[in-house]
Parts: structure tokens; sequence; C-alpha cells
């Protein structure tokens, strides 16, 4: 295994029909990797096709294009069988904590359906007593089991999603806004809880998120998306510290600063304009429109990622 | 609650609203006061279901009464008592001297009706002037909001604008008449980052120009950094803490406010390093707890709190703290790590 990542995407992509002659660029070609046990935050505003990239990994929907390597095994377009025996490996945690969560079903039946799915357990009580240890795992209780979602806060609920993901001992986990719907004190315990089960467990996660603060936190390496484009891609650290990117660096100076006076003595660069449409989108870089760099060759070529440091990447044609 | 003698342009005192549901009484304003003067920003924090939005929407009398019930506590708006005005008196307030953005603007619009003749609508109550007029008035407005191509805008459906278009024709709508309070609830939460700080900008503009007041509620407290001249924390429909927005971000003296303070991931924090957090989840509103509302999440809960509920103790000059710990009785205890400490980001060139 050693020297493999996980999960290694080439040339992904995902098109959606939109019309009769539209055709919604959701994904358009990105290429990542993810070593196990590391985090891969995904950032990017709504409509940049984050969702997707998370939801095609899992097979939840085909791609068009490009391949998915999961252990090394292309898992792309792969037959109804061998996705059912992926979800044993790989699962998700919804943004939506009262969506996501079937309201005709018990928390016990909510957390044990991939277990009833795989037949891991013979007898109730092994099924009965691994969904209470997960539901303490998660700082839920035994009482729980017998309860419904409607029953719970955005919190528990968001717990309860957390311990399905993890009832089948998954090594990928896809959070997809895991902890947008919630509030700043809930945020922080489910935050905790995951970076506790990622050491814990060695698991590795795609954590995708528009909070940039958040990302930071839990994340080894982020990419930056853009319009179904990754434009930028690196170690954590490296791009918050020097992003190479003008709409990175758009981004990162866009978020507020919980911190008054540096809010006003230094008043943000604000990026003009806003996300235009994926459906048929122009050629050229995507971020052009919005872009003070931007040229005539902008508007004509795609620029591709190139390096700006080790293993940092960047797709621009100006960068400095 | 700290209100001089002088006049205030807003000051609402011990404000407590129920709501009436089958299940029982929902206490969810109890006892909120404060003030604002002419020209400045207060931002309101707090969680979902901490009273916020409830007591926003009190002040402009916009709570459907029943299931809403005004228990005590008084509203006066340039020493005129609101609590008491009927609904048609109410409509000479709202829109003229108070308006309101909403957090989603899908809803915060008119699906059947264009642009323009929303805009419209307002402008000709309150100013009285011909349709044409208001015409011109609603275009200027739109400019003024900076979107772009304001005439073609004027004549469009609000599904067909983008979140940022229909939050920047909210903003339009709101100030048309030059209101003197602006009341925002959570009016950047629905949009992403880049729109988020250009809504923002605008709001900061417009007030600079027109000297309009505004309540900002929200959660984030980035935007409330970059907002407010004071703050009032609310949690379980009381107002725990409140001051300036420095006193608030760099003296904070309630625990809640440690919490949400410390509950930020920071930028020079290590990585994956465990988050401030605090246990548990906010009181039940249909019986809020005896003594503090924080007590059973607080680390520092004292004897007394589970007792009795702390009144408000100064810290400093327009800062005060609903806790225990300030009292001279109680021990001297430290905040957790990194709220004082809390790094302060270099400003760059």
């Amino acid at each position: 295994m050693s020297g493999q990542p996980l999960i290694q995407v080439n040339h992904l992509k995902k098109y959606f029909k939109a019309g009769p002659k539209a055709v919604l660029k959701a994904v358009d070609d990105i290429s990542f990797s993810i070593e196990k046990g590391e985090t891969l935050g995904m950032v990017g505003e709504s409509g940049c096709g984050k969702t997707t990239v998370g939801r095609t990994l899992l097979q939840l929907y085909e791609p068009d294009a490009g391949e998915i390597l999961f252990k090394g095994k292309n898992i792309a377009g792969c037959s109804r069988k061998e996705k059912k025996q992926l979800t044993r490996e790989m699962q998700m945690i919804f943004q939506d904590p009262y969506a996501s969560l079937s309201g005709f079903k018990t928390v016990g039946d909510i957390i044990g359906e991939g277990l009833d799915i795989h037949k891991i357990y013979r007898k109730r009580e092994e099924r009965q007593d691994r969904i209470y240890e997960l539901l303490e795992m998660v700082g839920l209780h035994r009482e729980h089991y017998n309860r419904f979602p409607h029953e719970f806060s955005g919190g528990q609920r968001q717990r309860i999603g957390i311990a399905r993901a993890l009832a089948l001992n998954p090594e990928f986990i896809v959070c997809d806004e895991a902890i947008s719907a919630l509030d700043v004190s809930i945020q922080a315990q489910v935050m905790n809880m995951l970076i506790k089960f990622q050491k814990e467990m060695d698991l590795t996660y795609l954590f995708i998120s528009h909070d940039l603060s958040m990302v930071r936190h839990i994340s080894d390496k982020i990419a930056v998306m853009y319009l179904g484009t990754m434009v930028e891609y690196g170690d954590m650290e490296e791009v918050y510290n020097h992003p190479a990117h003008p709409y990175t660096q758009g981004l990162l100076e866009a978020v507020p600063i919980a911190d008054p006076d540096y809010e006003r003595s230094n008043p943000h660069h604000i990026m003009a304009g806003e996300v235009p449409s994926p459906i048929n989108p122009k050629p050229g870089c995507r971020f052009c429109g919005r872009c003070q760099r931007a040229t005539d060759i902008c508007s004509q070529e795609m620029p591709p990622l190139t390096e700006v440091a080790k293993g940092h990447l960047a797709a621009c044609h100006h960068l400095k | 609650m700290m209100s001089d003698k002088k006049g205030h342009l807003l000051e609402v005192e011990n404000l407590a609203v129920s709501f009436d549901t089958y299940a029982g009484e929902v206490q969810a304003v109890r006892g909120v006061g404060f003030h604002l003067d002419e020209g400045e920003t207060l931002a309101i924090v707090g969680e979902s279901g901490s009273g916020k939005s409830v007591s926003m929407k009190m002040v402009m009398q916009l709570l459907d009464m029943p299931p809403a019930r005004l228990k005590s506590g008084s509203v006066r708006y340039k020493g005129e008592e609101m609590t008491t005005k009927s609904d048609k008196e109410m409509e000479k307030y709202r829109g003229r001297e108070f308006s309101m953005i909403f957090q989603d603007s899908m809803t915060g619009l008119n699906p059947t009706m264009r642009i323009g003749r929303q805009l419209c609508e307002g402008i000709i109550k309150h100013q009285k002037v011909s349709r044409a007029q208001a015409e011109k008035t609603a275009i200027e407005m739109l400019t003024q909001v900076g979107l772009p191509n304001p005439a073609a805008i004027y004549k469009r459906y609000p599904h067909t604008l983008s979140g940022g278009q229909r939050q920047r024709v909210m903003i339009a709508m709101a100030i048309s008449c030059n209101p003197s309070i602006l009341f925002a609830d959570e009016p950047t939460t629905a949009l992403d980052v880049t729109m988020q700080a250009q809504i923002l900008k605008l709001m900061r503009d417009l007030q600079k120009k027109t000297g309009t007041a505004i309540i900002l509620v929200t959660h984030d407290l980035g935007v409330v950094a970059s907002m407010a001249d004071r703050i009032s924390v609310m949690y379980a429909g009381q107002i725990i803490e409140a001051g300036t927005a420095q006193q608030v971000f760099y003296n904070p003296s309630h625990p809640y406010t440690w919490g949400l303070l410390g509950a930020m991931p920071n930028m020079i924090q290590e990585v994956k390093e465990e988050l401030y957090s605090i246990p548990g989840t906010p009181p039940d509103l249909f019986a809020p707890p005896r003594g503090c509302a924080f007590a059973a999440r607080c680390e520092y809960c004292l004897e007394a709190c589970l007792k009795e509920e702390p009144g408000y103790y100064k810290c400093s000059d327009g800062h005060v703290s609903k806790c225990w710990l300030m009292d001279e009785r109680a021990s001297e205890v430290k905040p957790p790590e990194g709220v004082y400490t809390r790094p302060r980001k270099e400003a760059s060139v």
C-alpha cells in the first residue's frame, strides 16, 4: 500500500444535460489524490461542483469521463454489485441533518441499515450491541435507539448521520458541508469528533465546505474549485499562506476575521462580480470575467495546472 | 438595562415575548433590553433559537398575535411607545422609519410581482408621489445598490436574479424611503463569501452616506467584527453580555461569550488541535431553568448559578455581563486558553 494514495482521481468529468443544447459542466476535468489518513479540504462557492465531486467519487453519479482509483483499482462506472461492496469502504455525511435521515425509521434502524444490507451480524444482540457502541461513540445514549429523528436537535441528528457513516468501518468518508447547518458551538463539537475519529480509526476524509476557517482546521491538503474546474491545489498551509491563484486570493480576502480592530484597519479588497452560469461555459479560463489579471489569452485558452512550489499547483496564465 | 436619561433613537426595555402553542408556552424572549443611537450599528449575536429574530420582529410589531404574546416591556422610538400602537398606526413607521432586510431573499420578495412594482409600492405609499416619479426613485435606488443595468432589472421577476442580486434589491427596497433604522436579519447568511463581502461593504457605504442606524442580527462573529459598533450577545431569550465591539471581542466576560469566541478556529492555532467547545445544547424554553440559563453548560458554574438568576454586572463603562462570576463574592476564574490571548491578526499592507 505504501506510496499509493487511497484515492486517485484522473481527469474526472461530470456533465449534466440542462436542455436541448445546454450542457452543465459541473465537474470539468479535475485530478487530485488523497493519501490514507489525510483530509482533503475542498472549497469554493455554491455551484462550483464541490458536491458533484463528492457524489461522483462515491458512485452516486456516474462520471462522464476520467478514472477514480480507489486503492489502485478503477471504480468509475463499476457494476451495481461492486458499488454495493464499495459502500463498506466509502461513506458520506450529508449537509442537511433534517433531510438526510428518514423520518419513518428509528435511530437504531437508520444506523443499522448498512449492517443489515451487508449482513454483518447474524444475531440480533450483536447488531444491537454494535449500534449501542456507535451511539455512545458519537455522544448519544442507548435510550436513543428506539427514538425517531424528529425528536432530536440538528446537532444530535448530525451525530446520528456520523454514526451511520461509521457503522461499516469505512476507510473513506465524504463530509459534504457536514457542519454548515449547525450553530457555532455545535460545529466545534462535531469538528472535534470528526478529528478524533480520524486519528483513532485512520480515516480519510474529503471535507467539502465553504467555511474556509473550518477547512483550514481539519485539512492536510486543499483544493479550490471554481465553476467546475480546480484552480489551486496543494498543502493547506502553503495554499493559505501563499495563495497563487487570483480567485483563491480573493476568496481568502473575503472572509471576515473575528477581530474588530483588524477589520477596521484593513479594508478588504473585494472581488467584484459573481460566479457565472456553469451552463455552456465559454472557452478559456472560467475566472476570466472577474479577474484583474485577465488578458487576451485568458479568454481563449484554459490555463493548465502548473507547479508554483513543491506540490502546490495553480491554474492561471499570469502566475507571479 | 443601561440607558441613560438622555433619549436614544430606539430604546427597548425588559421585552418578554411568549408563544402559546399546543404544547404550552414557549418563552422565546425573556427580558431583553438594548438601545440604539443614530448612525450606529448594533449587532445581536446568538445561536438559533436564542430569540434574536423574535426580538427584532417584536420591535417592528411584525409578529402574529396570537400565537405570539407580549408579556412585558416597552419599545420606545424617538420617545414614543410602539407596543401599544395599532397595526394601522404602525404602517406609518414600517417601511419609512424602520425597514427590514430578511435572510432569505427569495421569500422576502414577492415572486409574482416584477421588481419595479415591488419597489414602487413602498415609495408611493410613504412619499405620496406619482408612479412616474416613484419609478425614477426606484431606478435610482437600484443604481445605488450597485446593480448593473437597473432599468432592465426593474422589469424582471425575482426568480430571474441571482441570490446576491436579490439581496441587493431587498436593500434597495429597504432604503428607498430613507429609514432611520434598518433591521438586517442574517442578511448574508445565505450568500457565498465573496458575495457576502460585497453586500457588507454596500451596507457600510450606505450607512456612511445616509446615517441610518443598523441592527444586525447574525450568528457569524466575523460579520459582527466587520460591522458592529456595539454588540449584544443573546442566549436562551436573554442578553447575557453587551458592550462595544472591542469590549466584547477583546475583553469578553461571560463564559458563553468565551465559548463562542473559543469555538472558532483561529488562523494560527495548530491544525487538528481540539477546538474549545461548549458541551450540551441550549435549554428548553418551554421550561427555562430557574437559575442562570447557561448554568447547565457552564464549566464555571457556581452554586448560586443554579438557584438564582444573576443580574447585570457592570464590567466597565458600557460593558455589562449577566453572570454570577462578576459578583465580588465569586472567586476569580480564568477564561479558557486562547480567548483573551486570541491572536490578533496583523494588519497587512
